[in-house]
């Protein structure tokens, strides 16, 4: 190995850093602009459904119970029930369901 | 409202259990790899205590474990994390304007998928401490199960790790579905990003997903922003 992976470390963490920190940092002031104000407004919510499907389908042993997960998922959070219940929710539906496939 | 420091601190340690509990168990696999990329459990906790990403980091291993330039990592990073920027962006807009640089600074150390959805999903401006009290699971979960995979390797059993893994989906699934149900048009784009999701990984397999989470991000929320521009009085947050 050629390469010290300290340094690697400390290349990995700075470019991290900087993408989280920067925008923070730099933009102080609320942004005024409209079509800007809007498209920040939806970003968490298109980012996290992207993020979320299909994703669940291949974070457990079988697509059977991740398809399950999402749609007992979206049931729980559709009547109301907490980050806390919904989550919990997910991860009981996917262990039961593998005890029978 | 301003809620106190100690409660929004309190707050955000109880959304953030759930979420340092799945980072621990899900960081042990990422320990795999980067032991075998040869790093040793002390060098595993540091890139995951100063990273906290975990396809980042994954890309990153690949990379140390390749033997490849400084050049290459730094890029292969900032490609993987990129999407935070975005989300930082957004952040930043949550914050009162007179929040202090340091609290701008420590809440940046740690905006990951689900810290920022969390802190999202706040009523009103955020208050800094909140995030603090969801760092304070998440960072020693995340970091410390880098370390001990590498250390243990995966002593979990399948059906555990399988059954956690989708609590973070979960999580998102709560924050986003109640807006949804609530205003037609985040429904609808709730709708479309999941379909878009699909088909792009299906036809363009090859891009990474966190690649294709900013490109369709940019991509629905943009077109979603021209048509539909959120009215003053709508957009509290």
């Amino acid at each position: 190995m050629q390469h010290d992976i300290y340094i690697y470390i400390l290349v990995m963490s700075a470019v991290t850093l900087a993408i989280r920190i920067l925008p923070l940092t730099l933009i102080r002031g609320e942004i005024k602009n409209v079509k800007l104000k809007s498209f920040l407004y939806y970003v968490p919510y298109v980012t996290l459904a992207v993020m979320t499907f299909p994703a669940i389908l291949h974070a457990t042993q079988s697509q059977i119970s991740g398809a399950a997960a999402l749609f007992a998922g979206t049931a729980a959070a559709f009547f109301g029930a907490s980050l806390f219940k919904v989550s919990l929710t997910c991860c009981a539906v996917v262990f039961i369901v593998e005890l029978f496939i | 409202m301003l809620i106190s420091n100690r409660q929004a601190l309190v707050d955000g340690f109880r959304d953030g259990i759930p979420i340092g509990l799945v980072y621990f168990v899900v960081s042990f696999t990422l320990g795999i790899t980067a032991k075998h990329a040869g790093l040793n459990p002390f060098q595993g906790f540091l890139t995951s205590f100063f990273n906290n990403a975990s396809a980042g980091e994954y890309a990153g291993f690949i990379v140390i474990a390749a033997d490849a330039s400084y050049w290459e990592i730094a890029l292969i990073t900032l490609v993987a994390n990129a999407r935070y920027m975005l989300m930082s962006t957004v952040l930043s807009q949550k914050f009162s304007p007179d929040t202090p640089f340091y609290h701008r600074i420590f809440v940046g150390f740690d905006v990951t998928d689900e810290i920022f959805g969390i802190s999202v999903a706040r009523e009103g401006k955020l208050n800094p401490f909140y995030n603090y009290g969801a760092m304070l699971t998440a960072l020693p979960g995340w970091s410390v199960g880098t370390a001990l995979g590498i250390f243990a390797g995966n002593i979990l059993p399948p059906s555990a790790v399988s059954a956690l893994g989708v609590a973070l989906y979960g999580m998102f699934l709560a924050i986003i579905i109640p807006p949804a149900k609530k205003d037609k048009i985040i429904g609808a784009a709730v709708a479309v990003s999941f379909a878009a999701s699909f088909a792009a990984e299906k036809f363009f397999p090859l891009i990474s997903a966190g690649t294709r989470t900013i490109i369709l991000t940019i991509l629905i929320a943009g077109i979603v922003a021209i048509i539909y521009p959120v009215k003053e009085n709508e957009n509290a947050t």
